[in-house]
């Protein structure tokens, strides 16, 4: 029998012949990345009672969260990490003038196929769009981690998805992975690993296998994967001369389960307050009024995303009741968008660009929201009171079902204006 | 390993943004402080009603969301003995194993139990007894175990460390 790549990674990385779904085994990463809660994490690493990290060369922290400071809270949390940073020689170290992590660790080379990443963040399972296994673990675990560069993992079972088909006009990568969650639930995949693949996987540009991949984890899995090809081979070129293995299941392997879904026929797809499985087709909720369109966070604030924004709006002008509020997801993509004159027809249309950085994805600033309101947004999280206010409520959609709805000040299929 | 508490009943996908919203994130430190936010989105009365021991039962999905240790750590520190749950998302499991809470995943008990009555779990004899009768639950893993019963993953690595150190 062959074997998944989980379980062919989880054996490399735990000095195993082989392990098999279901084990529980003690690994060493190849990576550990915390943002801006570092400093939460460095004070729990010194009740540990040692002084240096084993590996610094290991450890990555972009601050992106709250950034710039929105208060002298943030701004204190932020100067406890640079100390921190600075007192461990951590090289690896970006400040608030990059971007979303999940965006800026691939960008700047960290990422690599066959490598174990763990983040101190949920949506750490972006990095599998890259053959890599990622996820995410809590504060503790990455104290402890920078402690003695071990953790315990379960070895997961794997869940292929396989898409097929033709992708329609007007449907993107977001609607593909809401309609996944929507029919799978937020738990249909708890524990798993799901490996994406088939026509439309292969065929998808990276940025869309990210988008995908950072989802994942909203319908519980542990990881997402893609298998590396020429794609990921010519992206990752020009960011990194580090060497690597490419693993993938076996064609022999043991999947618990593959399912298949034939995209051809998809319609936009929309998340309903308050759940990212809460989804229909955006024709069953459109007319709904909007106060606030989010067009960024790392699931999608790529220069992709916002070429698509910026093509539907291209001359036109939002309405008067939406605040569009736009967040390119690193500061490589903010500069590639001023460069194509994205920036400057987005602002003309009447949108407001912010600085690269999660933004008001969390609820900690930037554009939170009222008691009442609603928020038509491209991040990945729509629960109650995610951004900022348990009164309001946030739709999740596709960047070009979020730019035309801020045109017309209420949720609209994109396929409309496509007619 | 045994606690006996009265139950605080919750349903399917508990997400870690009502357990402990974003917006609190950077700005809260003190675990003390923490508790009083626990579960506000979800149930206003919960923080500053639930006494020391109580458990939490739920059911699928439980910490389902963000990777924030401090939907478990306000839990924890809230007084909270136990959650019980038809399932656990895979870092909330984690995090609240490493803040030293004990879980319980049990599909059948979580399904039977009623708010507000007196349930009891043995952990290492994985029972549960409440009011329709006496649930099994599979024991954690040893490995998992111990760091439960050393207090959670801090206390649990500084022990390891200076065991290897010899002292
Ligand atoms: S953009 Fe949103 S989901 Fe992504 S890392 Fe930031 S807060 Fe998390």
């Amino acid at each position: 029998m062959g074997k998944t790549f989980a379980e062919k990674i989880l054996a490399l990385k735990s000095g195993k012949y082989s392990v098999v779904a279901g084990e529980i085994v003690t690994v060493s990463p190849d990576i550990v990345m915390s943002h801006d809660n570092s400093a939460a994490i460095a004070k729990k690493f010194k009740q540990i009672g040692i002084d240096k990290v084993k590996h610094q060369e290991k450890i990555i922290i972009p601050l992106d969260h709250c950034v710039p400071a929105a208060t002298e809270k943030y701004a204190s949390n932020h100067k406890e990490i640079r100390e921190f940073v600075r007192e461990q020689k951590i090289e690896n170290f970006y400040d608030i003038n990059i971007g979303v992590c999940h965006q800026v660790l691939p960008e700047k080379g960290h990422i690599i196929p066959g490598t174990l990443i763990l983040g101190a963040d949920s949506h750490t399972t972006t990095y599998g769009a890259f053959g890599a296994f990622s996820t995410g673990i809590g504060r503790s675990e990455v104290a402890s981690i920078w402690a003695t560069d071990e953790i315990w993992l379960r070895v997961p079972e794997t869940i292929k998805v396989n898409i097929e088909g033709e992708i329609p006009p007007g449907i993107y990568p977001k609607d593909i992975i809401l309609h996944i969650i929507g029919d799978l639930g937020a738990d249909g995949a708890l524990y798993k690993a799901v490996e994406f693949s088939g026509k439309v996987i292969k065929e998808m540009d990276i940025g869309g296998r990210m988008t995908l991949c950072n989802m994942a984890v909203e319908m519980g899995a542990k990881i997402g994967y893609v298998e590396p090809d020429e794609k990921t081979i010519q992206w990752l070129a020009p960011r990194t001369n580090k060497k690597y293995e490419i693993i993938k299941s076996d064609l022999s392997a043991e999947f618990e389960k593959i399912i298949n879904y034939d995209i051809s026929d998809l319609e936009p797809q929309i998340a309903c307050p308050h759940t990212v499985d809460n989804v229909k087709p955006v024709s069953k909720v459109t007319g709904t009024k909007i106060n606030q369109a989010l067009i960024g966070t790392c699931t999608n604030g790529r220069i992709e995303d916002l070429k698509i924004a910026s093509k539907i709006l291209r001359g036109k002008k939002i309405s008067s009741k939406v605040r569009l509020l736009v967040f390119p997801a690193s500061m490589e993509v903010f500069a590639q968008a001023m460069e194509l004159g994205i920036l400057q027809e987005l602002v003309k249309s009447g949108a407001v660009i912010m600085n690269p950085g999660c933004g008001p994805c969390l609820g900690a600033h930037e554009g939170a929201l009222a008691p009442g309101e609603v928020c038509l947004s491209t991040a990945n999280r729509n629960f109650k009171g995610r951004m900022g206010c348990k009164e309001a409520e946030v739709y999740l959609a596709s960047p070009a079902t979020v730019a035309i709805s801020s045109l017309y000040g209420e949720i609209t299929d994109v396929r409309g204006d496509l007619k | 390993m045994s606690i006996k508490g009265k139950v605080w009943k919750y349903g399917d996908d508990v997400n870690t943004d009502v357990i402990f919203p974003g917006k609190y994130t950077y700005t809260i430190t003190d675990p003390k402080e923490m508790a009083l936010h626990a579960l506000e989105d979800l149930d206003s009365k919960f923080a500053k009603e639930v006494k020391k021991e109580d458990i939490v039962v739920a059911g699928r999905n439980f910490g389902c969301g963000s990777s924030r240790e401090q939907a478990a750590t306000c839990l924890k520190y809230a007084g909270v003995g136990a959650i019980v749950a038809k399932s656990f998302s895979r870092i909330f499991f984690r995090n609240a194993i490493n803040q030293g809470l004990p879980l319980v995943q049990c599909k059948e008990a979580a399904g039977n139990i009623s708010s507000g009555e007196l349930i009891e779990i043995n952990f290492e004899k994985g029972k549960l007894s409440c009011k329709k009768g006496v649930f099994d639950f599979p024991p954690l893993p040893e490995l998992v175990l111990g760091i439960l019963k050393d207090g959670g993953l801090i206390p649990h690595t500084k022990k390891i460390l200076k065991i290897e150190k010899g002292e």
